[in-house]
């Protein structure tokens, strides 16, 4: 259970910016779904939630305290791809953030607390509905299962914030509606706070529990990379119902009035 | 009409045909063979396979009159022992500095440029420095192998590093892995089936160094032998021993990707 704070964030390359004024914060126990367009900085954000690359401006704050500059434990990931490691079995995967945690050097653990790992990786792999397959290579797993054992891999590090990186993305529809109801589970199981990207804007309403869209504000048509995208919109989704929810989908999407185009015209 | 390219033939014909080749050229040595011999039957260009088996024997199984030794094994074992002190050096040195490079930007940034340029000067071209400095001992063939492994290796190593997906690596260390834990987890361990391919394709490098190593300053293996043979035009000799390095040298081969098959099953595992 962490609180996460964006204190006046800027992103820029060089002379192109790409975030800028960003100031919000996601409380604790929120299942935060950041949707938009390719190219709105949506990947940008997450990366620098994950300190894959360093602010320019402003700070990020996990209950209270300015991230660390390089990924680390308290920000779990799960990527679209390449997010769980080829060679190692599904098991082995999985006991990998207890391995590295609690065998400080080489990262591999012997004995008792071994077998204590193995206990709780197997008993994660059954919950996500892998307990099958825990000899297998990744690559012999579907595309679904491989993001389920990412998952299940993530969560096993405990950590304070779990980030889905369009996770869910390259899915079919019957196995992505599947992996909703288990993520939305073990959300709800663990009370933890997940923040998501996804240009999906159904696989936002229907997990999250705030959506929110980062836009373009001010555009100057001489100097495209002069502004960059901020916050636009802001939506809470806690206690609705399904009516609630599919109406405020509808008025989403006939809202197009991300400002930014008004601008435009 | 059906296009070539489409044209898929079964297992058994496949084979034969991989054979074909083979053959052919045995028919031809033998039919050229024979016409040469049958001018002159003292000629030794294209020794008939009678010739060439007691030769052979005559190295394999005659203890040599000088020395004691059966030729041929001593200089296999020779050669064979240059060979894996020479590769077997080459990768322990591509483990450490090609993972180094690939990993760590300031490792890169010191070593890329230096490497690059290693492995642009002829290892032949070295071989007198070598010598000087070496002696004509062992040591000088067996880092002439090395000086024309190694390099390869490295970059190698270094350029699969680099090519492993960032979320890998990201995703390591959201686990809280240190630098020596990724290494020995993660990159070791996906680049060791990299490593035996890259040794594989190495093969045929090592056995060049080591026969031109051998052919200028040495007192035994195989390439001293054919070298030392050629005085006397003893192509009943040579032909043998060129055969048997193209067998041992296919033997490696083989062994290396049955190793990596067995060490790695992951590489091919699929549904």
């Amino acid at each position: 259970m962490s609180q996460i704070s964006i204190k006046n964030v800027w992103k820029e390359y060089g002379s192109a910016t790409v975030l800028e004024r960003l100031n919000f914060e996601i409380q604790s126990g929120e299942f935060c779904v950041l949707v938009g367009p390719s190219g709105c900085g949506k990947t940008t954000f997450l990366r620098l939630l994950l300190s894959m690359e360093p602010i320019t401006r402003g700070e990020i704050l996990i209950d209270g305290v300015p991230i660390t500059a390089e990924p680390s434990r308290d920000r779990g990931i799960v990527f679209q791809r390449y997010s769980v490691f080829p060679h190692l079995t599904v098991l082995r995967n999985a006991m990998l953030g207890m391995d590295i945690a609690q065998s400080k050097f080489g990262g591999l653990l012997f004995g008792r607390k071994r077998a204590s790992a193995r206990e709780a990786a197997t008993e994660m792999l059954g919950r996500v509905g892998l307990g099958h397959v825990l000899n297998h290579y990744p690559a012999q797993l579907s595309g679904g299962m491989q993001q389920r054992l990412a998952i299940a891999q993530a969560l096993l590090c405990k950590p304070k914030i779990l980030l889905l990186d369009e996770a869910f993305g390259a899915l079919d529809p019957p196995t992505k509606s599947q992996i909703h109801a288990l993520m939305l589970e073990l959300w709800k199981d663990q009370g933890m706070t997940v923040f998501m990207v996804t240009h999906d804007l159904e696989e936002g309403f229907s997990l999250g529990t705030r959506v929110i869209e980062f836009g373009k504000v001010r555009r100057d048509p001489q100097a495209p990379g002069a502004f960059g995208a901020t916050l636009v919109r802001d939506v809470d989704l806690t206690g609705k119902t399904q009516k609630q929810l599919r109406e405020s989908l509808a008025s989403w999407k006939q809202d197009t009035g991300s400002p930014s185009l008004v601008n435009a015209l | 009409m059906t296009r070539i390219i489409n044209k898929k033939l079964s297992p058994g014909i496949a084979r034969i045909l991989g054979l074909l080749p083979f053959g052919a050229v045995l028919i031809l040595y033998v039919i050229s063979s024979d016409i040469r011999l049958h001018e002159n039957p003292n000629d030794k260009l294209l020794p008939s396979f009678g010739a060439m088996w007691s030769a052979l024997s005559q190295l394999a199984f005659t203890p040599d009159v000088r020395t004691g030794n059966y030729l041929l094994w001593a200089d296999t074992l020779s050669s064979l022992k240059r060979l894996a002190l020479g590769m077997g050096i080459s990768v322990a040195l591509a483990i450490v500095f090609g993972i180094a490079l690939g990993l760590i930007p300031y490792a890169a940034a010191i070593g890329n440029s230096f490497v690059a340029a290693v492995s642009l000067v002829p290892p032949l071209a070295l071989l007198p420095i070598l010598f000087i400095a070496f002696g004509l001992d062992e040591l000088s063939k067996i880092v002439l192998i090395i000086l024309g492994v190694a390099p390869y290796l490295i970059r190698e190593l270094a350029l699969r590093v680099e090519q492993m997906p960032y979320e890998l690596l990201v995703k390591a260390q959201t686990m809280g892995a240190s630098t020596f834990q990724i290494i020995v987890r993660i990159v070791l361990p996906q680049m060791l089936p990299r490593l035996l391919d890259g040794l594989r394709f190495s093969i045929g490098p090592a056995w060049l160094f080591l026969i031109a190593a051998e052919a200028i300053a040495s007192t035994d293996g195989l390439g001293y032998r054919i070298f030392l043979v050629r005085r006397y035009l003893a192509m009943d000799i040579i032909i043998p021993y060129v055969a048997w390095i193209a067998t041992l040298a296919f033997l490696m081969d083989l062994g290396l990707r049955v190793l990596s098959a067995r060490l790695f099953p992951w590489t091919k595992a699929s549904v």
